[in-house]
């Protein structure tokens, strides 16, 4: 081993490093600066819908009574006179959303149990991404699918008994629609759930001879309650937003009815046909859509928070 | 497995289920068990198909509907009331400004936002904290209120931008954000600490660490989330209605300050319109968007899938 | 402070004396690895002060109340069980732990005779001073040949980058594998390469000192074998601090050795690090003064 110079060069010749910053580096804070920025936007977004909800609410509300509005059952805010009864609007949404969970649940949940139970891998691999693609489809495409093939099949194998036949537009053609739209939302997010149950409980329960049927419906489904709640609630937010679909198949009559085969308005429908480009700020048209759509983020917010709230619970279970 | 705490509600409901099971299992006649299980998994297994016939259908029928026009007059004819003359081609170039904006705000805001609360918040820093919650929620928020959103504040209120590319742009940006925030955030997660700290160590900077080895890194996984979010954007017709759907453009946009149309508008008007032939060219139009937002959804998929173990 | 962590050199260590022995029962090898002149502390420049430095995260300690002095161009050994916030304590020399925002270091830490953590000093100035090697090889997801330039570029150093490159490369016994793939990606190699190219990068930005966090855990004996003769020439060059759980290792390439031990609370429900002892390695090998380092280094606990 060669001798050092250490020692040679002694305490005398310590050279003293630079600990201090070489440049102040303002760089570094002009980039975090713009990084928050960035961040901020999020948050000014957020504050920026809730102000241009609120603002023309509350001139709504000045003129209109909340419980007249909450409350009433007549809507026709653009007749002479007016009429601010929001609850027609509001029971076309929770009819359309109704039916379209009629039909996503079972297909949504049935599809994740399969995936995560029964399908290979390379049934996997191929029909996830498929199921991510039907998520991709544009609404608007659902909306005339809904309006031109769901419609006159509903009509073709309507059984007589039920009473009258569906029209061009119906509350079942829309929820259908939308319901296939949310398949992709309930299928994943239920999977996840059920991908994070342990293998332990599965094996417990096929190591006592528990068929695969048995397993799957009493131990992972309740291990994966949670989730799947939590998918479904994602699910009914969506439906409850969704515009295109029932703007196009589900009418444009506001309707206090559960009835599937009559055309209702739903909410979005009702802020799609009256707010477009033209309508004129300050009327009290122009405040009915903003009061509709305070109503509408209000329902899908306290949805959302519920779902995360679920969701953050589970994962706090199983990770 | 070792992580699972039997004393949470969740297990002892998992556990209940256990329990049922095994008393099903001792008392159960095996045959019948055997005719139930079978009959259980056809039942999933036709779930399944019904939501692949639901996404084959959709196509299919547009598919067959829209043959007879799906050719290139569709793509190079304009805007037009009547629909011998009608095509795609000013709804094609007005996406493709639209879209243009879209990802010049979405790429830098949308990264910059998930390497701020990736790379430099702290957990319990209230601005973190506070977009952290902001883009859960947006991300749920109907997107006709995005319409609103922009009506009241872009193209009228604060920015007064009109009913033009910038104010769509404006708008779908804000509707995908979320979007392209939450995936790059997951991507930049991905990324070994390890990394970073091989960086630190060496004596790079925050910065330094964040662009020269994080990004790089998360590159795959950011370009998921963008492509995501475009293609979400290009499909999105709702927020487009209140910012001056009912315009009836017959001319090519040009430019940010021009006025706008997009395909799925287009499409939308000719489904209104009481002509068949109309239903045809929507049909048509239908299978042409069906094309992009599929290719550039799978294009996603394939990218996130190639690189998703890479660590 | 504790009478364990005040060191006092022995009579032997001063002078020098001691060459190549082994502890009875023991079987561990000890090579009089440091340079003659090394024996006389009074002469030797000190790297690191430490003085009563004690680490916590969230309030809980990790480590209490170590004093040593770590001296130039010396291999500096840090061993004791798993636990024992060997890799806490490492993790201070070059301000790591600043990264963990929980993180919480008292003491006085001289670095050079400066306060290392002084309220004017920059931790990346510092851990561009002190490099570190990790447990776990680290290569960044590029090319070797970028893996090593990397470090030079960021910190804008002067000279022809091919010529650094292929000085660290050369400095850490890699150039004659990796001169014909310096394009191919650097994951593609064998762990003790890659260990190898981390420390490549390491001294590409011409460090002062190198810590080493159990470099060798991860890697087969032949790749340690490797890594182990590097240091030997590294510490010419430079002054290196290793942490390891693997006390032959220990007596292989270190010069000093500090041995610490995990300490229990009463109620058992904290537990932390505390130096036992710290001395020539020679010593701590074949004439402790602690019973416990006796026993551990023995094998009779740990």
């Amino acid at each position: 081993m060669e001798a050092s110079d250490t020692a040679a060069s002694g305490p005398a010749a310590l050279t003293k490093p630079r600990l201090e910053a070489a440049s102040p580096r303002y760089g570094e804070k002009v980039i975090i600066g713009l990084l928050a920025t960035c961040a901020a936007i999020s948050v000014i977004t957020t504050t920026a819908i809730v102000v241009s909800l609120l603002a023309p609410s509350i001139e709504f509300f000045g003129e209109v009574s909340i419980t007249d509005f909450l409350l009433g059952t007549d809507w026709g805010p653009t007749f002479i006179p007016p009429s601010f009864g929001v609850l027609p609007i509001v029971v076309g949404t929770l009819s359309i959303t109704l039916w379209s969970l009629v039909f996503a649940i079972p297909i949504g949940i049935g599809s994740a149990l399969y995936l995560s139970e029964y399908a290979g891998r390379r049934t996997r691999k191929i029909v996830k991404p498929i199921l991510e693609i039907l998520a991709g489809v544009p609404t608007v495409a659902f909306g005339f699918f809904a309006l031109v093939f769901i419609t006159p099949q509903i009509e073709k194998i309507w059984p007589g008994f039920l009473g009258e036949e569906p029209g061009i537009f119906s509350a079942l053609a829309g929820g259908l629609a939308i319901g296939l739209l949310i398949v992709p939302i309930v299928a994943s997010v239920s999977e996840d759930a059920m991908a994070a149950v342990p293998h332990g409980l599965r094996e417990g329960a096929y190591a006592l001879g528990a068929t695969k049927a048995k397993v799957a419906a009493r131990v992972v489904l309740p291990a994966a309650l949670s989730g799947v709640v939590a998918a479904i609630i994602l699910a009914t937010s969506r439906a409850i937003g969704e515009t295109m679909v029932v703007l196009l198949a589900a009418g444009n009559t506001p309707n206090l009815t559960f009835n599937p085969v009559e055309p209702i308005q739903a909410m979005t429908a009702f802020i799609a046909t009256t707010a477009t480009g033209d309508i004129a700020t300050g009327t009290i048209t122009y405040k009915t859509v903003f009061a509709v759509a305070l109503l509408l983020f209000v329902l899908t917010l306290l949805m959302n928070v519920l779902s995360i709230k679920i969701v953050r619970k589970y994962r706090e279970v199983y990770e | 497995m070792s992580d699972f705490d039997p004393r949470t509600a969740r297990a002892q409901v998992a556990l209940a289920g256990a329990r049922g099971v095994t008393a099903g299992v001792l008392s159960d006649q095996p045959r019948r068990d055997v005719a139930r299980n079978s009959i259980f998994a056809a039942l999933l297994f036709l779930a399944v198909i019904v939501a692949l016939a639901g996404l084959a259908l959709l196509i299919g029928d547009n598919l067959v509907k829209g043959w007879p026009r799906l050719n290139s007059d569709l793509l190079s004819n304009g805007t037009s009331s009547l629909p011998d003359d009608a095509g795609l081609h000013s709804a094609i170039i007005g996406t493709l400004w639209i879209m243009a904006f879209v990802i010049l705000f979405i790429i830098p805001i949308g990264v910059g936002s998930a390497v701020f609360l990736e790379e430099y918040a702290s957990t319990e820093s209230r601005l973190a904290r506070a977009v952290e919650v902001n883009v859960q929620n947006l991300a749920a928020v109907p997107s006709i209120i995005y319409g609103l959103l922009g009506l009241a504040f872009v193209a009228r209120g604060p920015l007064s931008l009109g009913f033009t590319v910038l104010t769509a742009s404006i708008t779908l940006a804000l509707l995908v954000l979320p979007i392209v925030i939450l995936v790059a955030r997951e991507a930049i997660r991905a990324v070994p600490p390890s990394i970073r700290e091989g960086s630190l160590a060496l004596g790079a900077t925050r910065w330094q660490t964040t662009r020269r080895q994080v990004l790089p890194a998360a590159i795959p996984g950011i370009a998921t989330g963008v492509i995501l979010a475009i293609s979400r954007a290009i499909g999105e017709t709702a927020p487009l209605i209140p910012l001056g759907a009912a315009t009836f453009v017959t001319y090519d946009p040009s430019g940010p300050m021009s006025g706008f149309t997009a395909m799925p508008l287009v499409i939308f008007n000719w489904v209104k319109q009481p002509q068949a032939e109309f239903q045809v060219l929507a049909a048509a139009g239908i299978v042409v968007l069906l094309v992009v937002l599929i290719a550039m959804n799978s294009f996603a998929i394939w990218l996130r899938n190639r690189y998703e173990q890479r660590w | 402070m504790s009478e364990l962590t005040e060191y006092r050199f022995t009579e032997e260590v001063v002078s020098g004396k001691g060459g190549f022995a082994e502890k009875p029962g023991t079987g561990i090898a000890v090579q009089p690895t440091r340079p003659p002149e090394a024996g006389d502390i009074t002469r030797l420049e000190k790297v690191f002060e430490l003085q009563d430095i004690s680490v916590a995260y969230a309030g809980v300690p990790a480590v209490k109340e170590v004093s040593m002095d770590i001296y130039k161009n010396e291999v500096t050994a840090l061993i004791g069980p798993s636990g024992c916030g060997k890799s806490t304590l490492i993790r201070c020399l070059n301000r790591m732990n600043d990264l963990v925002p929980i993180a919480e270091v008292t003491g006085r830490l001289l670095y050079h005779g400066e306060d290392l953590y002084g309220p004017k000093v920059d931790p990346v100035q510092v851990r561009k001073l002190i490099g570190m090697v990790f447990q776990k090889p680290n290569p960044f997801p590029k090319s070797i040949y970028d893996n090593v330039a990397f470090g030079p570029r960021i910190l804008g150093m002067k000279g022809d980058m091919d010529e650094i490159v292929e000085k660290a490369l050369r400095g850490a016994a890699l150039w004659d594998e990796a001169k014909d793939r310096l394009d191919s990606n650097a994951f593609g190699m064998s762990g003790g390469q890659q260990q190898r190219l981390c420390i490549a990068r390491c001294i590409a930005v011409e460090p002062d000192v190198i810590l080493m966090d159990e470099p060798c855990s991860a890697l087969d004996p032949i790749s340690t074998g490797k890594i182990e003769d590097l240091m030997m020439g590294l510490k010419r060059e430079f002054s290196i601090v290793i942490v390891t759980h693997n006390m032959q290792q220990a007596a292989r390439v270190s010069d000093r050795t500090a041995f610490l031990m995990v300490e229990l609370e009463a109620t058992e429900q904290n537990r932390w690090g505390r130096i036992v002892e710290y001395d020539a390695t020679e010593r701590i090998f074949t004439n402790p003064s602690d019973p416990r380092t006796e026993d551990y280094v023995s094998g009779k606990v740990g």
